[in-house]
């Protein structure tokens, strides 16, 4: 609808969006909306598909409690996604226990540094990626979270249900996850006006006041959405600056309802049924006040999701899983890959290489127990 | 002019063909006062025109008041699905299911047809048991990817437990009721008035709310 996207309209908000239903029983269909809504009231919707459907054939099987599997793979970004295409090819028997499939590149609209793509939505990445894993009878939990995992000849891996996995080796590609503030009232408001997903809230603040903390791409994309439709928006910086690229801070500029409070922190988020106030301080004067706001939006960085593996694998000050240039951890027969890790540079390329990596010396391991 | 341009007609028909059975699109409209129900209305019209297998049956909330009732619709624009004898599973979409509830709405109508995905069998039990009354509303917003999840999840629950109904609710369609039950984050799911469930959790998590109900 080429006429409405150049109406003098601002859309308020507009976005890609995908995944249906349940692939193992329908054929695996990427439903491209844009979603164009009108400051005026007009309401346009936008249906690109941008993927025919796709083979859909899936050879993937339930994970199997009974079974004791050569390899189980931990994670479902592309370091975990990959490491299971090299360990299917090499013939060992594999399980994946993942809460989702993509991780991160589920999160990220768009990506111009993966080889093969000079452009590719990181949704649709993602379903190249599960697709290459899914022609193979590979064993799967999706939806579930990893508890605890156990050391030994036979590794155990735990679930939030308590139901128990076995398998040779472990390799760990979990990744990252959003960083919590950790300040009173988080947990509390969680949902009832404190938010991580900006672009899913976004258009439930329209006309109200909201702070966004994080001043990095993230923090500044966010910004983006949600002044589009709230009345003011404040960007809360820890530091000086703001780290985000050039280009994203230029287009958030243009927003007349945006401000800035560098070297502040948020200390205490209040209200009575749902977020009303926040109260922050000043880095360098120390001084606190309190900001009237029915949404904080949190965007400050990523932790490791090791928590699982503490107490048994070795980890770095920064809560990383420490690896060798080989992917191995301080546990024999336990690999991990990817964000998750020490390695250094957290990118797509680098994670899916890992991944390949950690598999081969987890599939080497393997040929040696067999010998 | 039409919603769906036809390389869209194209994958939604190819997605409605694997339709195993009949479904009858209830759609309920009004004249005035709901800005969101002609989209809505082209929306059900554009679907239902893309399989035989699909019937759609429209009504006017205030005319058709009886109708309205019997569905336990009272609020527009809203969709009741039923399979092809008539069932009425109490699954509900309030506001257009647009952007990426679009696929909430897909699976519901492949899941009324009959293509369902086999449940584990202790949650096929944990769902059997439940023998309260439960009213689910899944808040959603068209741009959450997360939300259908939910979605889908609620109305799994109710296709298979007749205790149990589902709505989707499309938030800033309904701006009264997300003052009313403090939606700013969603998906979140209100259950008996009384629980709420936030983030599109695995179906386990929902079963364990409506346990203890
Ligand atoms: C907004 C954003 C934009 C980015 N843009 C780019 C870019 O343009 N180019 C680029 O190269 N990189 C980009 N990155 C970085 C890139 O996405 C990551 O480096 C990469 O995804 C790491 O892959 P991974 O497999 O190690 O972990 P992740 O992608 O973090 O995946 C971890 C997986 O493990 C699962 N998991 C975690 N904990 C548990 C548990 N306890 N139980 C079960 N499952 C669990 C998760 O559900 C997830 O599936 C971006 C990241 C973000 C956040």
């Amino acid at each position: 609808m080429p006429a409405k996207k150049n109406a003098t309209a601002r859309p308020f908000y507009g976005m890609p969006v995908l995944d249906i239903v349940d692939d193992t029983v329908y054929n695996i269909f990427n439903i491209r909306c844009t979603i164009l809504c009108y400051e005026d009231g007009i309401f346009a919707m936008e249906f690109h598909l941008t993927i025919a459907a796709l083979s859909g054939e899936t050879r993937a099987l339930e994970l199997e409690k009974s079974r004791l599997y050569d390899v189980i793979i931990l994670g479902g970004g592309p370091a975990a996604l990959t490491a299971a295409v090299y360990c299917m090819r090499k013939g060992v028997s594999t399980g994946l226990i993942t809460m989702d499939f993509g991780g991160q590149v589920a999160e990220t609209s768009s990506v111009e540094n993966y080889m093969g793509y000079k452009y590719i939505e990181g949704i649709d990445l993602v379903d190249k990626f599960r697709e290459q894993v899914r022609q193979f009878p590979i064993g799967i939990s999706e939806g579930r979270k990893i508890a605890a995992i156990s050391d030994g000849a036979i590794k155990h891996t735990t679930l939030d249900d308590g139901s128990v996995y076995q398998s040779r080796t472990l390799i760990i590609a979990t990744g990252k996850s959003w960083r919590r503030l950790n300040v009173p009232g988080e947990r509390e408001f969680t949902g009832r006006g404190v938010a991580y997903c900006a672009t899913c809230d976004a258009p439930l603040f329209s006309g109200k006041r909201v702070i966004v903390v994080g001043g990095g791409n993230s923090g500044i994309e966010a910004a983006i959405d949600l002044a589009r439709v709230a009345e003011q928006v404040t960007v809360m910086q820890f530091l000086s600056q703001l780290t985000a690229d050039t280009i994203l801070v230029e287009k958030l500029r243009q927003y007349p309802n945006v401000d800035f409070l560098y070297e502040h922190e948020i200390t205490e988020i209040k209200g009575a049924q749902a977020v009303e106030s926040v109260t922050v301080k000043n880095r360098q004067s120390e001084e606190t006040r309190d900001i009237p706001a029915s949404g904080i939006f949190i965007e400050i960085g990523l932790l490791p999701n090791s928590d699982f593996s503490r107490g048994v694998l070795e980890h770095n000050e920064n809560n990383e899983i420490i690896v060798d240039c080989a992917c191995h951890t301080s546990c024999p027969g336990i690999f991990a890959a990817g964000d998750v890790t020490s390695v250094p540079y957290k990118q797509i390329i680098i994670a899916a290489g890992e991944g390949a990596k950690a598999a081969l010396s987890a599939c080497d391991y393997i040929a040696k127990i067999h010998d | 002019m039409p919603l769906f341009n036809d390389e869209i007609k194209k994958q939604l028909s190819a997605i409605v063909s694997q339709l195993e059975n009949g479904v009858t699109i209830v759609f309920f409209t009004q004249e005035i006062e709901c800005p969101a129900c002609s989209d809505t209305h082209s929306f059900v019209q554009e679907i239902a025109g893309l399989s035989d297998r699909l019937t759609l049956r429209i009504y006017d909330l205030v005319k058709d008041s009886e109708t309205a009732a019997r569905y336990g619709i009272d609020k527009v624009p809203a969709i009741a699905l039923l399979d092809n004898a008539d069932n009425d599973y109490g699954i509900r979409f309030y506001g257009m299911p647009g952007g990426y509830e679009i696929n909430s709405f897909l699976g519901a109508l492949l899941e009324i047809s009959g293509k369902k995905q086999p449940l584990a069998a202790p949650v096929a039990g944990r769902i059997a048991a439940i023998k309260k009354d439960i009213h689910m509303q899944v808040f959603v917003s068209l741009s959450c990817p997360y939300c259908p999840g939910a979605v889908s999840t609620a109305h799994r629950l109710a296709l298979e437990n007749s205790h149990i109904r589902a709505d989707m609710v499309e938030s800033t369609t309904f701006p009264h009721l997300m003052v009313k039950y403090n939606v700013s984050s969603v998906p979140k799911t209100i259950i008996n008035e009384t629980h709420e469930l936030i983030g599109a959790q695995p179906i386990e998590k929902f079963l364990d709310i409506l346990e203890k109900i």
